[in-house]
């Protein structure tokens, strides 16, 4: 029994932060400041230096210790955090004055993070409820840390803000704009996905229905429908925009298009994915053809359908957004991206990215949340 | 190849049937357009001088197949394969990111997944992060990536073969990590038992077992690197490749031209999904395995 565990990454950590320590200044005004000390000069971390070293140092010695693993995790925690929340804090305003020990003590912090998610990932908790716990945590903190390498290397380094904006100056964008971003979103996925969404899942659904039902048919599209998934479909956009006009029915129909293989290809397979003993039940039963594929076949083919209805959730936001490159009415998503990169307003392209990735993750999640209600009997979720 | 023989009498059937609907909704969309130009010149053509003439406008709202044929043929064949306005040309450019992104994002994904398998912080931390992403509009981004290489002089195949990397790595990374898992326990245990070390339960046990899934993600990853390819190629006013040539017909209103592209970009991806199967096929082959 030990009273002290090593671990490289705290160690490592330590070892990072006397570098910075030695070397002094951690921006170019600090450096100022000492060297000439009659001047008032302001200068990032002017008292909260001391807090950053007193919040690493101690954080990384205790979690050596021999406390429960779940009590190191929290100090572990709250040491990085608190200490990249102040690294971050005192650059703002002092953009691309940073020096070599304001990098050392965020990598620091950032080994603390890792060290902390390597106990989190080998805990092995008993409540289910604990366990979905740790399984959200742990991705959070990884893309809390992305954040914060990101926002910190640029505005560190004093990134050009057209090249790539710092994420806090992506959240005060999206926060000032929420009415232009909410008219885009209603005209891009309210009017245009889900319309094409709608028709192109049931137009596919229907056509495999019927190749189902003809077995000519069904070897006839399927090779069809294979072939055509790995073509480039989106490049239709610009004759449906010429067919269709400006407005979201263009987008809708490339939606159509792109949406109508996946899920023809997915319910061929599904309807075949029934079981002989099942279908024999069936016909001694004396059921015609619509009563087994209605009571039998298609709930069989569900997870094959919900797959597609998945795949498809993402085909349709890009569908359409790629759509509105080549002419829309001035709203929508793919509008304000390529009219805003044009006038160099990258922040705004980047937040309406956030809202896209949130719109595409809720659809998906919707999608989930459906296929869990229908196909509650399925192993793969039965089992979660 | 019996299953090839039993359906190539259906999808010919059907291939028939689309370009007979195909001509039949040429004749009706162009026929507005063609009634108004007859009007306006006080012509009056029979029923079939007017089905030809609208099968052969210089604009058509739908070109007919022939068409697209011939401007396909003459723009692949019968120009010089350096010309602006030679489809090889474009579609080399737009092949070339697109290999580039291909060969990155393939290398990135196994690197990536080589990683998650072996370290457990990674793969709890990682790979929800992965997965969510397929479920993001990537696409969105190519433009701002190409606009914003350019701001510092980043022009040319680069910023196209980032996107494409974006595209592909993400399918590769996501069948890799099954791919390196596939493996058995039994396997697992036998290799243990033959005192195999980590590097060598790698390369002789795990390596060959995920080469199956390998193929198979970059089958999916080599058609999103193309789409990236051209995509990113849309918004800068690109000069070269079926992006631009896609773009510069829907200026123009040059519909026989994007017809045409398309059936370049399709024939690309044919092509190259093509290609990645057989190499799969083959290195299976040469692996041991038996064919299917």
């Amino acid at each position: 029994m030990r009273w002290f565990t090593p671990s490289w990454q705290v160690l490592v950590a330590i070892v990072l932060c006397v570098v910075a320590a030695v070397l002094g200044p951690a921006s170019g005004p600090e450096a100022g400041a000492l060297a000439d000390p009659t001047a008032t000069i302001i200068y990032p971390y002017f008292t909260t230096k001391d807090y950053i070293f007193g919040l690493i140092f101690p954080a990384g010695a205790i979690s050596m210790m021999r406390i429960p693993a779940v009590a190191a995790a929290l100090v572990l925690f709250i040491g990085a955090h608190g200490a990249a929340w102040l690294l971050l804090s005192g650059i703002a305003g002092f953009e691309g004055t940073a020096l070599a020990p304001f990098y050392l003590l965020l990598a620091a912090a950032w080994l603390l993070a890792w060290r902390c998610v390597t106990i989190l990932s080998s805990l092995a908790p008993a409540g289910r409820g604990e366990r979905m716990l740790l399984r959200l945590l742990i991705p959070a903190i990884f893309g809390l840390w992305l954040l914060i390498i990101w926002e910190a290397v640029t505005r560190g380094a004093g990134v050009p803000f057209v090249l790539l904006p710092p994420p806090s100056a992506i959240a005060a964008r999206i926060a000032n704009s929420l009415p232009i971003l909410a008219a885009d979103v209603k005209q891009t996925i309210l009017k245009a996905v889900l319309a094409g969404y709608v028709i192109g899942c049931g137009a596919g659904l229907a056509a495999a229905i019927l190749a189902d039902r003809f077995g000519f048919l069904r070897r006839g599209l399927l090779p069809i429908g294979n072939m055509v998934s790995a073509l480039p479909i989106i490049g239709i956009a610009p004759i449906m925009v010429m067919w269709f006009g400006f407005d979201w029915h263009s987008k809708a129909a490339v939606v159509v298009v792109m949406t109508f293989f996946p899920m023809l290809v997915n319910t061929v397979t599904g309807l075949a994915a029934s079981g002989h003993m099942e279908r024999d039940l069936m016909r001694t039963y004396a059921a015609g053809y619509w009563q087994t594929l209605v009571k039998l076949r298609l709930p069989a083919a569900a997870p094959f359908i919900f797959n597609a209805l998945k795949i498809n959730s993402t085909l349709a936001l890009i569908g359409a957004i790629v759509a509105e490159f080549f002419g829309t009415p001035v709203v929508g998503m793919g509008f304000r991206i390529s009219t805003e990169v044009g006038r160099m307003n990258i922040d705004m392209v980047w937040a309406e990215i956030a809202v896209a990735a949130v719109a595409g993750s809720v659809f998906y999640g919707v999608v989930s949340l459906f296929e869990r209600a229908a196909t509650f009997w399925h192993p793969s979720v039965r089992g979660g | 190849m019996r299953w090839a023989g039993k359906s190539i009498i259906p999808v010919l059937t059907i291939l028939a049937v689309l370009i007979a609907v195909w001509y039949v909704a040429a004749i009706s969309m162009n026929a507005p357009f063609q009634r108004d130009t007859n009007a306006r010149g006080g012509v009056q053509p029979g029923t079939w001088e007017f089905i030809g003439q609208t099968l052969s406008q210089p604009k058509p709202t739908l070109p007919a197949p022939h068409q697209v044929a011939v401007n396909v043929f003459e723009s692949t064949f019968l120009r010089k394969v350096t010309s602006n306005r030679s489809l090889v040309y474009h579609s080399w450019v737009t092949l070339s990111s697109t290999l580039a992104g291909f060969g990155l994002g393939t290398a990135l994904g196994i690197l990536i997944a080589v990683g998650i398998v072996h370290i457990r912080a990674l793969d709890r931390s990682l790979m929800p992060w992965i997965i969510a992403s397929q479920t993001i509009p990537i696409l969105a981004i190519a433009p701002m990536i190409v606009v914003v290489l350019a701001a510092v002089n980043v022009t040319g195949l680069v910023p196209k073969a980032l996107i494409s990397t974006y595209l592909s790595f993400f399918p590769v990374a996501v069948g890799m990590v099954k791919g390196l898992r596939s493996p058995e326990l039994l396997h697992l245990d036998l290799m243990r038992t033959y005192n195999a070390s980590a590097a060598q339960i790698f390369w002789r046990l795990r390596v060959p077992a995920s080469v199956p899934f390998l193929f198979a993600s970059m089958k999916v990853a080599v058609a999103a690197s193309l789409v990236g390819a051209i995509v990113g190629e849309l918004p800068t006013g690109a000069v070269a490749g079926i992006g631009s040539k896609l773009l510069a017909g829907a200026y123009y209103s040059q519909t026989i031209d994007i017809w045409a592209a398309l059936v370049a970009g399709s024939v690309v991806a044919a092509l190259l999904v093509t290609l990645v199967g057989v190499a799969g096929r083959v290195v299976e082959r040469s692996m041991g395995a038996q064919p299917s």
